[in-house]
């Protein structure tokens, strides 16, 4: 009885909505749909909050600029309408379109060394801030308590324990090895929480979630280019071997290095597709989401049985859409660590193994 | 929309809070975690090798237990059945010596009888000599008052008397 009386609110809401969607679009005209999209899925100067009767009400963030003229500070409620500021403004089309960029005295336009802190580096920090804060809230209790006399922790403390463990001795110790595993476990520990939160504060649809940040490709470069370095920096002399000569007929590597080609294209394809994974899938989910949202106002022009009855829909497959981009929030995490975790573990295997399989 | 193209400032950033967080997590957080996993684990491993060995030291014990109270068991039969037989030794020693006491106050009595008696004999003997001596005398007064007669006749009682003793 009481699912009913959810439903039947449910459905009439979403009957009502649409009118006010109409209502609030008539004065804009057509929505920008790639607009939106785009906006929501890239990264922007300010934090962007909502719509309230025709003004867009955003955070103000910092942008921290070196032009020809050198460092310039400002918050990014400076350029938001096409305004300059000190001869920077956002450019409204072509290659640095939503960028800041600088106007030269002869009338070309540059792109400055920006470090502002754009909306994705706010959300970055956010969640590094909330991630340091939940593990060593964790460690707290470690701290407190002495972990071989008074059992283990009961609430959130066992709550990140189990994921703790869970991630150190079902994915990283066998992926790694159990000689050497110690070493990366921080890592790739560090790695999993920051993805998975990322990803999870990524699906809160208003502040301080919502942003894109492990949809943007700098920030997944910066992750896979960590597990190239763990890889490669710490890798052994068989790891080496392995690529610069490898265990095959003389002729496939000497004197045309085919094989050391194809092995040192695996060392960058291997963090490249790390990259990229991570990248597309939680893009691809937010733009999914988003998509789906934006049905809802392409429809509200289309009078009320139909965009009531499309509205339906799309809640229904938004509900699902968001239940699936929870598990792929937590199934990217696990596999970027997992992957990441295997590619570390090749990059220290020991010689005899190798040759213990060859016999 | 370069959604491919990763922004400078982003790396920039992405860097340098990827690596605070990483530091100060690999410090200070999850190696703290597992650590204290870790010996908690080892704690309960060797609680329960602890609490295997104390088992098999109880169930040693209750061996030990046994084999005592069964050695106890059979020491206490052999014990009785010793004593038994102790017993049963002691009184047939007892009986055996208390025979020959007897035997020996028996053969006692009676050869005190046999003195006494002896004793006795020869003392009615003797009065009886005594007695018949002087009846003799007095039945013989007058016969043995000639000296020849009468010293014939008392050798031939000493005779008869040496010949009987």
């Amino acid at each position: 009885m009481r699912h009913f009386r959810l439903i039947c609110i449910m459905v009439l809401l979403t009957a009502v909505l649409p009118l006010y969607a109409s209502h609030a679009e008539a004065d804009t005209g057509e929505v920008d749909i790639e607009q939106m999209l785009f906006g929501h899925i890239g990264d922007s100067y300010g934090w962007h909050l909502t719509q309230w009767n025709g003004r867009h009400i955003s955070i103000p963030l910092p942008c921290i600029i070196r032009s020809s003229t050198g460092w310039h500070v400002f918050m990014s409620s400076r350029i938001e309408h096409g305004e300059q500021y000190e001869g920077l403004f956002l450019a409204e089309e072509g290659r640095y379109e939503d960028k800041i960029v600088e106007l030269l005295p002869d009338g070309s336009i540059v792109r400055p060394f920006d470090i502002s802190i754009t909306k994705n580096v706010a959300s970055l920090m956010f969640s590094a801030l909330l991630l340091i804060v939940i593990v060593l809230g964790t460690a707290k209790w470690y701290r407190r308590h002495d972990a071989s006399y008074d059992g283990a922790p009961g609430g959130f403390a066992g709550l990140m324990e189990m994921m703790v463990m869970m991630v150190n001795d079902d994915l990283i110790k066998p992926s790694v090895g159990e000689h050497c595993y110690r070493k990366y476990a921080p890592y790739l520990l560090t790695a999993f929480f920051f993805i998975f939160l990322s990803n999870l504060l990524g699906i809160v649809p208003f502040f301080p979630g919502g942003a894109n940040v492990t949809g943007n490709i700098a920030v997944t470069m910066v992750l896979a280019l960590c597990t190239f370095v763990a890889v490669n920096v710490f890798g052994n002399k068989h790891y080496w071997k392995e690529i610069l000569w490898p265990d095959v007929p003389l002729f496939l590597k000497f004197p045309i290095p085919i094989m050391q080609i194809i092995e040192i294209f695996g060392v960058i394809s291997k963090p490249f597709s790390l990259m990229v994974r991570l990248f597309a899938n939680i893009m691809a989910g937010h733009a999914m989401i988003l998509g789906l949202v934006a049905v809802i106002f392409v429809t509200a022009r289309l009078g009320a049985v139909i965009s009531g009855s499309m509205t339906l829909i799309t809640v229904v497959f938004g509900v699902f859409m968001d239940c699936l981009e929870l598990l792929v929030a937590f199934i990217q995490a696990y596999v970027f660590t997992m992957l990441s975790a295997v590619f570390i573990g090749l990059s220290r295997q020991e010689e005899e193994k190798q040759q213990t399989k060859n016999i | 929309m370069n959604l491919m193209l990763p922004d400078s400032g982003l790396i920039f950033w992405m860097t340098i809070i990827f690596a605070i967080v990483f530091f100060i997590l690999a410090r200070f957080g999850f190696p703290v975690i597992t650590g204290m996993v870790e010996k908690r684990n080892k704690r309960i491993a060797d609680s329960l090798e602890a609490a295997r060995v104390a088992e098999e030291a109880v169930a040693h014990l209750d061996r030990e237990k046994e084999r005592i109270l069964s050695e106890t068991r059979s020491e206490q039969e052999r014990i009785l059945l010793e004593s038994a037989a102790e017993r049963d030794r002691i009184i047939e020693e007892a009986q055996l010596r208390a025979m020959a006491e007897a035997q020996k106050i028996m053969e006692d009595a009676r050869s005190a009888i046999r003195e006494e008696k002896e004793a006795a004999l020869k003392e009615v003997r003797h009065e009886v000599a005594v007695i018949s001596l002087a009846v003799a005398e007095k039945i013989l007064g007058s016969e043995l008052s000639k000296d020849e007669v009468r010293n014939e006749y008392v050798e031939k009682l000493l005779d008869e008397i040496s010949s009987l003793t």
